[in-house]
């Protein structure tokens, strides 16, 4: 092995790929804007969709009811619905998305409230339909404060104080601290955006660097210098080792910026001590990008092996942009809930990762686990780049035809 | 100096079988000539070249280039060869003096010795109008015009053509022949393969006409024309490879 000449090939294949669109595309540009425009964006996008959503007073049916005109009335007095009495095709129309939803008050409803008797109340509603969900909740929340108020008046009728009915309160209180919350919250989506753009970085220098120049006829170029195969090899693996770092040191970057914004928007918006919005343990990010770097190796070569087989760019993409799925695969089981780490899944490459990296976020180090990942996921680069180096070697499929 | 001693290539294919792409394939080329190995395509004339350019193992036989065996010593080939084809491409993101810059530290170029010798070159060549220019960019001669310095960057003693002016114009393809001729004067051993028979004519000390895989006649042109009693060396190729066609 030959330093010089891997640091050679290293740095020109550097300087071609800074002079790479798709390149810097793929391993600076998405990382490093994705997470803020699916953070920032899609979540601002969404809050607006639900807070247009919720500003819109729904038009609402009312199914008999005609004994109950105090109730109809108490209903239109609220502000919060558009009244109308249900015409035959209710159903239809709330499919539609004319009306929102519908009450059916039960005949002698009204009447039935002093005997606090009074038959059920139904609600109708378009499930999965958001505008639907907010209005049928709105006229659940009527009800519940019709029932509350009647409760309220039939026992203050009989001399018993209103408590009586809700003799005591329950309170939640979260004890956990900021940086714990956030490893809740975000250590299940972290690795798996850290994964998915440790491959994506990888992907294009991988194909470029091989299948690239088997097309462009540099390959051949390249094989005429005394530089020995195995030294090749390894100048190609750290540039693609590199994309997919740069992908990864990108994403956390980006990341953690707009955590900390958001965080301080947050905050600021809410008065609370630190903020309501989650940090992350920066301990818990270092350990992340410690145990995705064998994760980075054996990507890299595993993608240099299988682009490295491809006469094209074009055949090669066919080989590998497959292979993401192999990738988000594990990467979302680990984000399922219910998913815990043992020592069986803890061999399983990228799975493990994602399992301990969420762990490592919230604050819990499972040390024997961490090991144990990192010396099975380093094995599996070391194989995977052994492969790399071998089909590297081989004449069939660098003069593949 | 270049000795092949019965170098033969098998290929294996899924559904053609077994492949010869080259047959005991035997010859010498002293320095200061330019061999020429004459042949239609897929005659085996690249496979040969390839081997005696280390990209290639013989599946038997052996090559020895420049005093170093192809099988046993294929790194120090290398750097005493210069290779040239029209399947060498240049990296269209590079610039030409970082192309010649980057052959030249991977042939071992320390950095003020690759200075001068890229500025030689460059005079030379008459490249420093386009040395800074992106490969992508230049025209189809100053392409030739970098591929031609990138061989001779580490000053080899040995140089390969494989069809070096495949595809290209008149006045680019005249600029190769003429470069192959200044490396016979200075001295360097030529191997030149092509399907051209007015380059083989031109530029070929000796000439080897390669069939299938196996070289089928070898000599001066004198020699190749006495021997199948043609003038014309397409007459001479056609009757060596298909003597029933010519009949």
């Amino acid at each position: 092995m030959n330093l010089r000449i891997i640091g050679t090939i290293y740095a020109k294949e550097l300087r071609d790929l800074l002079r790479d669109r798709r390149t810097l595309m793929a391993t600076i540009i998405i990382p490093t804007f994705v997470m803020p425009a699916l953070v920032l964006g899609v979540g601002r996008v969404a809050s607006a969709v639900v807070s247009k959503a919720r500003e819109e007073i729904p038009i609402v049916m009312v199914i008999g009811g005609a004994d109950s005109p105090g109730v109809r009335a108490e209903l239109e007095k609220s502000g919060k619905f558009r009244v109308e009495t249900a015409s035959a095709d209710w159903k239809a129309l709330i499919s539609e998305k004319k009306v929102r939803a519908a009450a059916e008050i039960p005949e002698g409803f009204e009447k039935a409230l002093d005997s606090g008797s009074a038959p059920a109340v139904t609600l109708y509603d378009y499930q999965g339909e958001l505008k639907s969900g907010i209005a049928v909740d709105q006229l659940s929340n009527f009800f519940t404060g019709l029932r509350d108020r009647t409760s309220a008046r039939l026992l203050e009728a009989r001399g018993l104080p209103a408590s009586i009915a809700r003799p005591f309160e329950v309170k939640e209180t979260n004890v956990a601290p900021p940086e714990k919350v956030g490893g809740n919250l975000l250590g299940g989506i972290l690795p798996y955006i850290i994964i998915t753009l440790c491959f994506m970085g990888a992907m294009n220098p991988a194909m470029d660097l091989t299948a690239g120049e088997k097309e462009r006829g540099t390959m051949e170029t390249l094989l005429c210098c005394p530089a020995a195969r195995t030294d090749i090899v390894l100048g190609k693996f750290l540039m693609v080792l590199t994309g997919s770092l740069a992908a990864m040191a990108c994403s956390l970057l980006s990341m953690g910026i707009t955590i900390a914004a958001v965080g301080a928007s947050l905050g600021g918006r809410t008065g609370a001590p630190g903020g309501f919005a989650p940090t992350i343990d920066t301990v818990g990010i270092l350990g992340v990008m410690a145990l995705v770097i064998p994760v980075a190796v054996l990507f890299s070569a595993i993608l240099l092996t299988v682009s490295l087989f491809a006469k094209t760019m074009k055949e090669a993409q066919t080989y590998a942009a497959p292979m993401i799925f192999v990738v988000i695969l594990p990467a979302i089981l680990g984000m399922l809930p219910g998913v815990e780490l043992n020592y069986r899944l803890a061999l399983v490459p990228i799975l493990n990762i994602s399992l301990v990296c969420k762990e490592m976020l919230s604050g819990v180090w499972h040390w024997g686990y961490i090991a144990v990942i990192f010396g099975s996921t380093a094995l599996y680069a070391a194989l995977a780049l052994a492969v790399a180096v071998r089909m590297f070697r081989r004449e069939d499929v660098i003069f593949r035809t | 100096m270049i000795e092949a001693t019965l170098l033969t290539k098998v290929f294996h294919d899924r559904k053609r079988g077994r492949i010869l792409g080259a047959d005991a394939v035997s010859f010498r080329v002293e320095p200061g000539r330019v061999y020429g190995l004459l042949g239609a395509n897929g005659a085996g004339k690249t496979t040969t070249l390839r081997m005696l350019a280390t990209l290639l193992k013989p599946t038997s036989g052996t090559a020895v280039v420049s005093g170093h065996d192809v099988v046993r010593e294929p790194d120090k080939v290398r750097a005493n060869v210069g290779f040239l084809a029209a399947s060498t491409a240049l990296y269209a993101r590079l610039t030409a003096r970082e192309m010649i810059a980057y052959f030249g530290r991977l042939n071992g170029l320390g950095e003020d010795a690759l200075h001068s010798r890229i500025r030689s070159l460059a005079d030379e060549l008459d490249m420093h109008e386009f040395l800074d220019r992106r490969c992508d960019k230049l025209s189809t001669g100053m392409k030739q015009k970098t591929s031609i310095a990138r061989t001779l960057v580490h000053d080899p003693q040995v140089m390969i053509f494989d069809e070096p002016t495949l595809g290209l114009d008149v006045m680019t393809a005249w600029s190769i022949i003429r470069f192959v001729r200044e490396c016979r004067t200075r001295g360097k051993t030529v191997v030149y393969s092509t399907h051209v028979m007015g380059e083989a004519e031109k530029l070929c000390d000796v000439i080897g006409i390669i069939h299938r895989g196996k070289l089928r006649a070898e000599g001066t042109l004198a020699e190749i024309r006495a021997g199948t009693g043609e003038q014309d060396l397409e007459d001479c190729f056609v009757k060596i490879v298909a003597p029933e066609a010519a009949r």
